[in-house]
């Protein structure tokens, strides 16, 4: 997006300001005109989806805070406030709580996207890595909003997670500590929490507009992994991708919307359902599913610190990937090799998700440590082997060709 | 739909069967008894006349022990709820003295009840409550079916289970409180001040069998064996954990319709768009 616009709008005022702050012209040329390669798959509609439920969460998320009080001895109590006064309370809390849960869903699918079509690789690189910075934030928020109920997981579950950070050598208790706010979790931890959940959704969004800044100078990914060649490989992305973006969306409402209404708490813990109490630890600790898998890598490693550092490392790995890959070849549909490898760490992640889940008992053990090693053998041996050795399928020249030769209809 | 669902559940429990329901803590209990409350379901409603009974059952014999604080005397008159009309929930709410103050001369008194006032907790605090019954404290139960799972199935099958059958809160409680007085199984050995209640897990319970039978009459002339209290008093605090359940499930439907016939809408434009170009 550079030089200046020659559409002229027909209304006067939108043409008035327009000239001062030219917003009309910018979302006419990025949502509108933005030519988009024409063979994007429904694969493509989850970063829109996912961009929904940053909205959704904001609001849902802004309504709830008029009514919650972040202090230990109202906590609880302003929830089933909200949930049994507050007019539609139960249906804002829901749709907050279900909503984090399917905003992991939509960024883990967009993800799995990226790693598949090469979507990461040059010139895409900083596009990848802002991605990867939004997937932290959001898990920092998520870990973060979870403890505001201050329900018998959201507390113990800060409780271990804060601990973790007294593995860091020299100085972890006093980090520990400083981030408490105290000697242990209770009120000022919580206050924080709350203050910080409040403010990295707007951090997020900022990342997005950056995200979708970064998108648009090299423009879309496509299936196929072939750089757009001349107009004809692309299409305005207003009408063909907003319809079709809204109707992923809606498909997308009808499976959240379903839980929301008939299982809201299917993927949560029936035991936050009670009062926090520092003296009674649950029998099982565990998080919400998104961070299962993380959860599986950090038990995985009998050293506290070795935890620790794998489950950090499993996120920071991600920022080398288009380093780690150098297969020029970007969509893996010209790739049956690394297909095969995709599929293999695709089943990974989710043994390593269904091992966080259960106690560190009997055969999980072993099953987390061999799947925990297999996700670093994937991105630090595969890739770059495969990068090397692959022989690739031979590709068309441009999109169009591509779409032609596939029957494009 | 339902047959899909037997089978599963039937499949489920033959699996469970060969592992014994443990949780993590090692703590073993016996799986709720499964029991088709009318409430179940993407349509289900509450019994009006089951959550009076399961009311007085709680008035009469739980309330002594346990609180309800988050339940409010006008969500008796509610919509969705046991629906008294608001002369019998103001004459509950009376039946009570609730704490108040402080007054003029700034000391505390106490007043009959209304119906905006909490349902008044039986001990003043919980040191109390622990000692009027041997150190162990008797929890709140305004959440308690929530909070609260009935039944434990291997990790390959639990999450099916659970999105048709549910968390098994409701049928948990009925099955503990009607569950005492089970002989010993062999190698079980008695515990002083406990009771033995294989639906609890670990076995050992402190609280003593609260209802033997006949324990409340209900003005329906129900039959008040034990099965039907606990029954009724399940369904009951199941409506206290979720009083909006009827609601939430009939707005659910309508968003589910609207989101069903926006779709299609989409779909037939999208489809109208892409037919005419390549793609």
């Amino acid at each position: 997006m550079s030089g200046h616009a020659t559409y002229e709008f027909r209304n006067p005022v939108v043409r008035w300001i327009d000239s001062r702050l030219p917003i009309f012209s910018l979302m006419k040329a990025q949502a509108m005109d933005f030519p988009t390669p024409r063979n994007l798959n429904y694969w493509w509609t989850f970063g829109g989806i996912a961009a929904t439920m940053l909205v959704v969460q904001i609001l849902t998320g802004i309504v709830l805070v008029m009514h919650y009080t972040p202090h230990v001895k109202l906590a609880f109590d302003s929830i089933e406030g909200i949930m049994r006064d507050v007019n539609y309370g139960w249906l804002i809390r829901w749709l907050h709580a279900n909503g984090a849960s399917f905003f992991f869903v939509a960024v883990y699918i967009h993800i799995f996207r990226g790693l598949y079509y090469g979507s990461y690789k040059a010139p895409r690189e900083v596009l990848w890595m802002i991605g990867v910075l939004i997937f932290i934030a959001m898990m920092a928020t998520a870990f973060m909003g979870y403890v505001l109920p201050w329900g018998q997981m959201s507390y113990w579950g800060a409780v271990v997670i804060t601990n973790l950070f007294s593995a860091i050598p020299v100085v972890g208790d006093y980090i520990v500590q400083w981030l408490w706010g105290g000697f242990s979790v209770d009120n000022p931890t919580l206050q924080r929490f709350f203050s910080l959940h409040y403010l990295l959704p707007f951090v997020l969004a900022a990342l997005v507009f950056l995200h979708i800044w970064a998108l648009h100078v090299p423009g879309n990914n496509n299936p196929d992994g072939i750089d757009v060649k001349s107009e004809q490989d692309t299409l305005p992305f207003h009408p063909y991708y907003t319809m079709k973006d809204l109707y992923a969306i809606l498909v997308f409402f009808l499976v959240y919307l379903a839980f929301v209404f008939y299982s809201p708490w299917y993927l949560g813990h029936s035991i936050n359902f009670v009062k926090a109490n520092p003296l009674v630890t649950p029998p099982h600790i565990v998080p919400e599913w998104y961070f299962l898998p993380f959860y599986a890598m950090l038990r995985a490693i009998p050293d506290k610190l070795g935890g620790v550092v794998v489950m950090f490392s499993s996120l920071i790995i991600l920022f080398f990937l288009p380093w780690l890959d150098r297969s020029p070849v970007r969509s893996a549909r010209y790739r049956p090799v690394y297909r095969f490898f995709f599929w293999l760490l695709v089943l990974t992640c989710i043994v390593l998700g269904i091992a966080g889940s259960q106690p560190p008992e009997g055969l999980w053990i072993p099953t987390a440590r061999i799947a925990t090693a297999w996700y670093f053998i994937h991105f630090l041996v595969i890739l770059p082997l495969l990068g090397k050795l692959e022989k690739p399928k031979p590709m068309p020249a441009t999109i169009t060709e591509a779409v032609l030769a596939r029957g494009g209809h | 739909m339902n047959k899909i669902i037997k089978l599963l559940t039937a499949v489920g429990v033959a699996l469970g069967l060969l592992a014994a329901p443990v949780l993590a803590s090692g703590a073993h209990r016996e799986n709720a008894e499964d029991y088709d409350y009318s409430f179940e379901g993407p349509f289900g409603q509450f019994d009006r006349a089951q959550l009076q009974r399961g009311w007085e059952v709680f008035r009469q014999v739980c309330s002594s022990c346990h609180s309800l604080n988050y339940l409010r005397f006008r969500n008796l008159a509610e919509p969705g709820g046991p629906e008294f009309t608001v002369k019998q929930a103001k004459a509950f709410a009376a039946q009570y003295e609730i704490t108040d103050g402080p007054n003029d001369e700034g000391e505390m008194f106490t007043r009959p009840g209304r119906l905006s006032d909490a349902f008044p907790p039986p001990y003043p605090n919980e040191q109390a409550a622990k000692a009027a019954n041997n150190n162990a404290l008797p929890p709140d139960l305004s959440l308690i079916v929530k909070a609260r799972e009935g039944w434990d199935y291997p990790w390959y099958i639990s999450p099916i289970i659970k999105l048709f059958k549910g968390n098994g809160g409701a049928e948990y409680v009925r099955s503990l409180i009607s569950g005492f007085g089970q002989p010993l199984p062999p190698g079980e050995e008695a515990k002083e001040g406990l009771n033995y209640n294989p639906y609890f897990p670990g076995h050992w319970i402190a609280m003593p069998p609260p209802l033997s039978g006949e324990d409340v009459e209900f003005a329906d002339g129900t039959p008040n064996t034990l099965k039907q209290e606990a029954t009724d008093v399940a369904a009951f605090l199941a409506w206290v954990s979720m009083p909006k359940m009827e609601e939430r499930k009939k707005i659910g439907l309508m968003a589910m319709l609207y989101l069903l016939v926006f779709a299609l809408l989409m779909f037939m434009v999208k489809q109208a768009l892409w037919s005419r170009i390549d793609h």
